[in-house]
């Protein structure tokens, strides 16, 4: 406790924003700036500055970069840090274009204000193709999307594109423009022409007259020069900070205990009260009776609430809040879902499949002539995989603080979309936006699960209901049981093989599509005739995107049948799927490094075997081998190898590891991820029943890039992941001839 | 009431005796860098040391710290605040992603270094497996307690010859 100062320090490296940001402080000077600037049409960033500016001497240079009297220069970052590293590569990609000296950079979580909706990331899912043209920093389409995502609250982090579209369409240009304007100023000031003007390190410097300063001396003037709106970028030539591993600055506050996340929130000058809450165990159900008797007299008992879709006991600590919450019995209205097992489910699932049958359902993409080669062909397979219902389980179970008072609202919490926060709140308690004030610290873990809001207003009912600043924290089993998941389904599959084993017909069937829409479509490869359809089921449970999203699912199905095509023709699978992919030279690259660093092909010790997979998804390829050893009868993963393409990497050591992380969950979900369905409700509780994958399991992991470059940048969040699973099955294959057609792996082994 | 010594400095909490460490340092001493992940010691991400021991805080009542010493994740660097090995190692190894759960990691290593200053991979997975890391940082944080014992070189000389 005596050592706040250097746990200060490290704290400080992620700048804070608050609400006193509004309070006395005024419009900069020279606000006039930024208008019309490609980075944000129509920046408002005499607005902005009292928002985000308000130290001493700190002067806006444009929405995203701020600069003090010491030189210290701060990106401001839309997105938020869930673990992805997404804050330092953004400062990091900011400050190379700025030519900032990278140890006196900071980074901040913007606030959740409309101003910093991320632009790029609406328009990545209303209109992929204006992202890649040349002239995507016309005004027009910018201020367009601007709009777009603004009306949309589109301050979004997820679908593993903070990089490629926030990073390389705002902060570069941001940073570009920075230093223009800086240039410009010096310029004026030394009367040479900004030509001559060369900057490093967050200095200025004209060689002719040895003249040199700071950014920060010019940073007020800065301000008066006219904003480039299509600045030059480096070429990857010039890059000084990106492509390099910088350590990440949100870094050493998580080794020393002093990082924030929501669920640590104390809000200055309030005594908190907690909330323990208790949701229906059938989705969409309400409280219809409650007897609260014994918890009533439980000491710290503040107040019991029933809230009507869930009942909520507010006491002076969070454990009295739990033990009380336990205590009290709960009468629920019942569903008009007719799925009440984990067999009715699939049951579900297998009679939209069975009424589509061989060729109905919606056709999701569609090549040659499926029913004619598959007629032909003299080698036919089939097989039917079938995935489970998983959770997300982020280490930081589900929490939200509130305050309500005076007809205002702040709330504390860790979310990936702190805009639908707060649009979620104004609904549920009847508030305008600007009422709302959404304090969004780091967070614990989030893997999509922290895109739904549902817990940031029940937060901000019970603030509203009780008075109480309150910090409501879901147990473990709430989140686990009561939340939203990523989807179980059926695949199936018909394919036939040519004489020469080649794959020429391709047929797929199942009932989950819902994003990217490409990813049940195994564009990559060479199969003349492909159909892949979708069949409607209904689902018991809310859907959720779960890290990689369909690919989670749809990576195992492909590359599993894929796998099974291989062994049916007799072909080596890492030399099949090179023979597919003649259209595709990144994807038969990472495949051949792969071959490599893996030794793949070589002589495998007594009961090790390895299998290989290959997705691309958002925007990155990713190929996975994976060395198992079944000798004791039960799949033990002894290596892991990584190749993977994805354009160019900003970081290359920060892109490992959310590439290790991407394989460690996809494993965890492959071995042992499985909710069941027992009267409606999910059955598995807690970390002993819906198990994780730790430390003594997990394989070395080695991952390889390859920066082909000259192609857009692609994600690093989520592109790991679905390679995992089928590498693993098709390795457990190659191993023991046990063909897994059914996740999790262990449901066989265990 | 609860009297113990926290990371060094004697407290006494009202408190009921059965709520557990995790609550009464989190909430009634202000020390959030332990954290609450699952509340049934199957998890590590609450991890503090008792007398030296690692224990999970979410389901030991305070009545078992009864004058004796606990250590949160606050009180492991030096009295200037300087960072111990371990800690060092999770910075030079880059370990953390979203870092929710490394405070329970970092107790429970180093009480595994304070017990064997050379640990085998089996020591390793011994001592850290009742730690879960959703992130799946497993890779790291084995890799930053063989750089704290001295066995590997950290990655900084290790990444010297990228580009």
């Amino acid at each position: 406790m005596n050592k706040m100062s250097s746990e200060k320090n490290e704290r400080s490296k992620l700048v804070k924003w608050s609400r006193r940001g509004f309070i006395g402080a005024g419009v900069l000077a020279g606000g006039g700036l930024l208008i019309g600037i490609g980075v944000r049409p129509g920046n408002p960033v005499g607005a902005l500055a009292p928002k985000v500016a308000t130290g001493a001497g700190e002067q806006l240079v444009n929405s995203w970069v701020k600069i003090d009297a010491n030189n210290i220069i701060t990106a401001i970052v839309p997105h938020c840090e869930m673990g992805q590293g997404a804050h330092s590569v953004l400062g990091q990609m900011l400050a190379d274009e700025l030519d900032a000296k990278w140890d006196d950079v900071r980074v901040m979580q913007a606030p959740a204000d409309g101003s910093y909706v991320v632009t790029d990331t609406a328009r990545m899912f209303a209109a992929p193709f204006t992202l890649n043209a040349a002239d995507w920093i016309e005004p027009t389409w910018n201020g367009l999307f601007t709009q777009v995502a603004r009306f949309a609250d589109a301050m979004i982090t997820g679908g593993s594109s903070s990089i490629r579209t926030t990073g390389q369409h705002q902060m570069r240009i941001a940073g570009a423009a920075a230093r223009k304007m800086l240039k410009g100023a010096a310029a004026d000031a030394w009367n040479v022409s900004p030509n001559e003007i060369t900057t490093k390190d967050s200095t200025l410097f004209h060689e002719a007259s040895g003249r040199s300063a700071s950014y920060a001396e010019f940073a007020s003037a800065a301000a008066e020069q006219p904003m480039d709106q299509t600045p030059a970028l480096k070429s990857p030539a010039e890059y000084r900070l990106m492509g390099k591993s910088k350590r990440r600055t949100d870094i050493p506050a998580k080794a020393n205990g002093t990082a924030e996340f929501g669920i640590d929130a104390v809000p200055e000058g309030l005594s908190l009260s907690y909330a323990a809450v208790v949701r229906p165990p059938l989705p969409g159900t309400k409280v219809t009776g409650m007897d609260a008797a014994r918890a009533k007299d439980m000491a710290g008992v503040l107040q019991i609430l029933n809230m009507g879709n869930f009942v909520a006991v507010v006491a002076e600590s969070y454990w009295e809040a739990q033990q009380a919450v336990g205590t009290i019995g709960i009468e629920w209205s019942d569903t008009e879902s007719a799925i009440r097992t984990t067999n009715d489910q699939f049951a579900a699932f297998a009679k939209a499949l069975d009424e589509v049958g061989e060729s109905g359902g919606e056709q999701a993409a569609a090549k040659g002539d499926f029913a004619a080669a598959f007629a032909e062909a003299p080698t036919k397979i089939e097989a039917e995989y079938k995935v489970p219902y998983l959770a997300h389980a982020p280490m930081e179970p589900i929490n939200c603080t509130a305050h309500f008072k005076d007809g205002a609202i702040d709330i504390w919490t860790s979310t990936q979309v702190p805009l639908m926060a707060r649009s979620a709140v104004a609904d549920a308690i009847g508030l305008s936006d600007d009422a709302i004030t959404i304090h969004h610290p780091y967070l614990g873990g989030a893997f999509g699960r922290r895109l739904e809001s549902e817990y940031v207003t029940m937060a901000a009912r019970v603030a509203k209901a009780t008075g109480y600043p309150v910090k409501m924290i879901w147990s473990r089993e709430e989140d686990t049981q009561k939340s939203i998941y990523r989807p179980a389904d059926i695949s199936r599959f018909r394919g036939a093989l040519d004489t020469e084993g080649r794959l020429v017909a391709y047929d797929n069937v199942f009932t989950q599509r819902h994003d990217p829409a490409e990813a049940s479509v195994p564009a990559m490869y060479d199969i003349a005739n492909t159909s892949v359809r979708v069949a409607e089921a209904a689902l018991h449970l809310p859907f959720a995107a779960w890290r990689s999203v369909d690919h989670s699912q749809h990576g195992w199905f492909i590359e599993s049948f894929i796998d099974e095509a291989a062994h049916e023709a007799g072909t080596d699978p890492l030399e099949y799927r090179l023979s597919m992919l003649s259209n595709a030279p990144r994807h038969r690259a990472v495949l051949t490094k792969l071959g490599e660093i893996s030794n793949w092909g070589s002589a495998a010790e007594e009961g090790k075997a390895k299998g290989i997979a290959i997705v691309e998804s958002f925007g990155s390829i990713v190929a996975e081998v994976i060395e198992v050893d079944m000798s004791s009868g039960k799949p033990r993963m002894t290596n892991c190898w990584a190749v993977c393409d994805a354009g160019f990497v900003m970081n290359p050591d920060g892109f490992r590891n959310q590439i290790e992380g991407g394989i460690v969950y996809g494993l965890t979900a492959a071995l042992y991820g499985e909710l069941d369905l027992v009267d409606g409700a999910v059955k598995q509780s807690n970390f002993h029943d819906y198990k994780m994958l730790r430390m003594d399991e997990t394989p070395n992991i080695e991952v390889a890039i390859i920066n082909s470059g000259d192609v857009p940048v692609g994600g690093a969040g989520e592109p790991g992941l679905p390679p995992a699973a089928p590498a693993l099955t098709n390795a457990i294959f190659a191993a023991s001839g046990e063909r897994i057609r059914e996740l999790p792996i262990m449901k066989r082994f265990g | 009431m609860a009297s113990f010594n926290l990371n060094g400095q004697p407290v006494t909490v009202e408190v009921d005796p059965a709520m557990p460490i995790l609550w009464v340092v989190r909430e009634k001493l202000g020390m959030n860098g332990t954290k609450f992940g699952c509340g049934i010691a199957q998890c590590g991400a609450c991890t503090v040391h008792l007398d030296g021991q690692p224990i999970r805080s979410c389901s030991t009542p305070v009545a078992q710290a009864e004058g004796r010493d606990v250590t949160t994740i606050e009180g492991i660097a030096g009295p200037d605040g300087e960072l111990t090995r371990i800690q060092q190692a999770w910075i030079s190894e880059q370990v953390p992603q979203c870092g929710y759960c490394q405070s329970g990691q970092i107790m429970a290593a180093t009480a595994l270094l304070r017990e064997n200053s050379n640990p085998t991979d089996q020591d390793i997975d011994a001592a850290m497996s009742g730690n879960i890391c959703r992130c799946g940082t497993y890779t790291r944080i084995r890799r930053a307690i063989k750089v704290a014992a001295g066995q590997e070189r950290p990655l900084d000389e290790r990444l010297a010859g990228e580009a």
